[in-house]
């Protein structure tokens, strides 16, 4: 039984000159704890594939269940959803910032502080809370960015392309410190990226997307080898090449 | 070394301060004494362009006998509120526009005409429904800015990112709360700048109004004035339009310090 569970999704997007299919017949299940990333050509439909989960709005055709209940726009169930760039509101204190879910769903008020303080030290920025986002560097943004996803003590994380917008260095310890946090809570996880070496270093499978119309192409396992290892460890393991090269022709073969 | 030279620039950018407000000075000099020599050596018409002393005189006239405090506090009541109100009413439309596209998609062409006519030709049949009192000349200082504020403050509401509402709406923010938190204060920078330039258009809409109503204000004096060939009080009220005009453009500018400051 799969804790997040897609069954027969289909997609498409209409616009007044056609109708474009984006999704076909999409299946998986995801257990839970588990880190799953999401690779595939551009316009495979990934980000939509992310939305649909979401529940931001339905698919066409077929049912979404996380935790055995069903997804629609009416019950989104708890997501947390973590986007290119980071979307702090500029207006905001970090503080307020990292709050701003748990404002929306109008939980107790006391317990902001305390919770933001908590996820602030737990992601490395444990004096910022008075700040605002145009004082801090784009990869303690991302950061900030974390926190709020992880304030709402959502059920899966979804993760599209968080990590494009940094330059390298913040990218590497960025998805070290995702990778620590989601195992350290227990989190689900899916990650849409188009980098496999990112795919590889972060997840437990790898789910390959086939474009126009999008579809499940391929499922590859990560060997239990890498699994265990930080991302920025699995880039300097002997294996990492290996499976680097198996997601590489397949992908190559899509063309 | 680095701080003999942050010392240097520093006194560079006084020296710049003091030159630029030495000139602005100068203008301002040259422009009340060229008008006072000008009419005194009787190179323009005393009657026509009057004189700053005669300007003077009239103002102290008005002063004493107490109704230049009357006129100029109707005017002033009247430009504040139909300033906030246009402001206050064209942000409330422009809300509305965004909750309901399907309306804005309606009323799309009704707004390029309504933004397209000259709202001051309105004025005679404001005051035939409104009366000829305050009211249709708030009406008015209001009127004109409104359709702006709408389009300006409406297009500001759509043009934010996204991705900003995508964030609240995996929290499952209802449209009411992505508003408040999202749309309404990403847009202050465009409300602000639409306070600006509605400062100027509310003055207009009221000096105008008081033409058509002619009974009370600075409007009125101007009229009357220009009737009975006054001109010393025609500038005298124009001088003073401009100072109080000015004063309400700094206050705006003080309220939008505060406001990006934050």
């Amino acid at each position: 039984m799969g804790f997040l569970k897609l069954e027969h999704i289909h997609h498409s997007y209409f616009s007044n000159t056609q109708a474009k299919e984006v999704l076909r017949n999409i299946n998986l299940e995801i257990s839970e704890g588990e880190f799953v990333s999401f690779i595939g050509p551009s316009g495979c439909g990934k980000t939509t594939l992310l939305s649909i989960i979401a529940g931001l709005f339905p698919s066409t055709e077929g049912n979404v269940y996380i935790d055995g209940e069903e997804i629609s726009a009416q019950n989104q169930s708890l997501i947390g959803y973590m986007l290119q760039q980071d979307y702090l509101f500029p207006w905001k204190t970090i503080e307020e910032n990292v709050t701003i879910g748990l404002k929306i769903m109008e939980r107790s008020n006391k317990t902001h502080k305390v919770t933001a303080n908590a996820l602030l030290r737990e992601v490395g920025l444990p004096h910022v809370g008075s700040n605002f986002p145009r004082e801090l560097s784009g990869g303690m943004r991302q950061r900030v960015a974390l926190a709020r996803t992880l304030a709402v003590n959502p059920k899966i994380l979804l993760l599209d392309e968080p990590f494009s917008a940094l330059d390298y260095q913040s990218k590497l310890k960025l998805e070290d410190l995702v990778v620590e946090t989601l195992k350290a809570y227990q989190k689900t996880a899916i990650l849409v990226t188009h980098d496999i070496g990112e795919a590889i270093a972060m997840s437990e499978r790898v789910f390959l997307f086939s474009a126009n119309p999008g579809s499940l192409h391929r499922v590859f396992e990560i060997p239990e080898v890498l699994r265990k290892l930080s991302p920025f460890d699995v880039r300097q393991h002997p294996a990492y090449s290996d499976v680097f090269q198996t997601i590489w022709k397949e992908l190559e073969s899509l063309g | 070394m680095d701080n003999t030279l942050f010392k240097q620039y520093q006194q560079m950018l006084k020296k710049e301060k003091r030159f630029v407000r030495l000139y602005q000075f100068i203008i301002l000099l040259v422009f009340f004494g060229g008008w006072e020599l000008l009419s005194r050596f009787g190179w323009i018409d005393r009657l026509i362009f009057s004189s700053p002393t005669y300007v003077w005189q009239t103002f102290i006239e008005k002063v004493s006998d107490g109704s230049l405090t009357l006129h100029v506090g109707v005017t002033l009541m009247e430009t504040v509120i139909g300033f906030i109100a246009g402001t206050l009413l064209g942000t409330l439309i422009a809300s509305v526009l965004w909750w309901s596209p399907l309306l804005s998609k309606v009323l799309d062409p009704y707004l390029v005409i309504l933004n397209a006519m000259p709202k001051v030709a309105l004025g005679p049949i404001l005051i035939v429904a409104l009366g000829p009192g305050y009211f249709s000349i708030i009406a008015m200082g209001a009127l004109i800015s409104i359709i702006i504020t709408t389009i300006v403050v409406y297009t500001a509401f759509k043009g934010v990112d996204p991705n900003y509402s995508k964030v609240l709406q995996t929290f499952g923010a209802t449209k009411w709360q992505i508003f408040r938190e999202v749309i309404l204060p990403a847009s202050f920078p465009t409300i602000i700048s639409t306070l600006k330039v509605n400062v100027g258009l509310s003055w207009v809409g009221v000096i105008v109004g008081e033409f058509l109503v002619s009974s009370k204000g600075l409007g009125y004096l101007i009229i009357y004035g220009f009737q009975v060939f006054n001109f010393n009080l025609v500038l005298m009220s124009l001088l003073i339009i401009a100072f109080f005009a000015t004063i309400m453009y700094q206050v705006v500018e003080l309220i939008e310090k505060a406001i990006i400051k934050k």
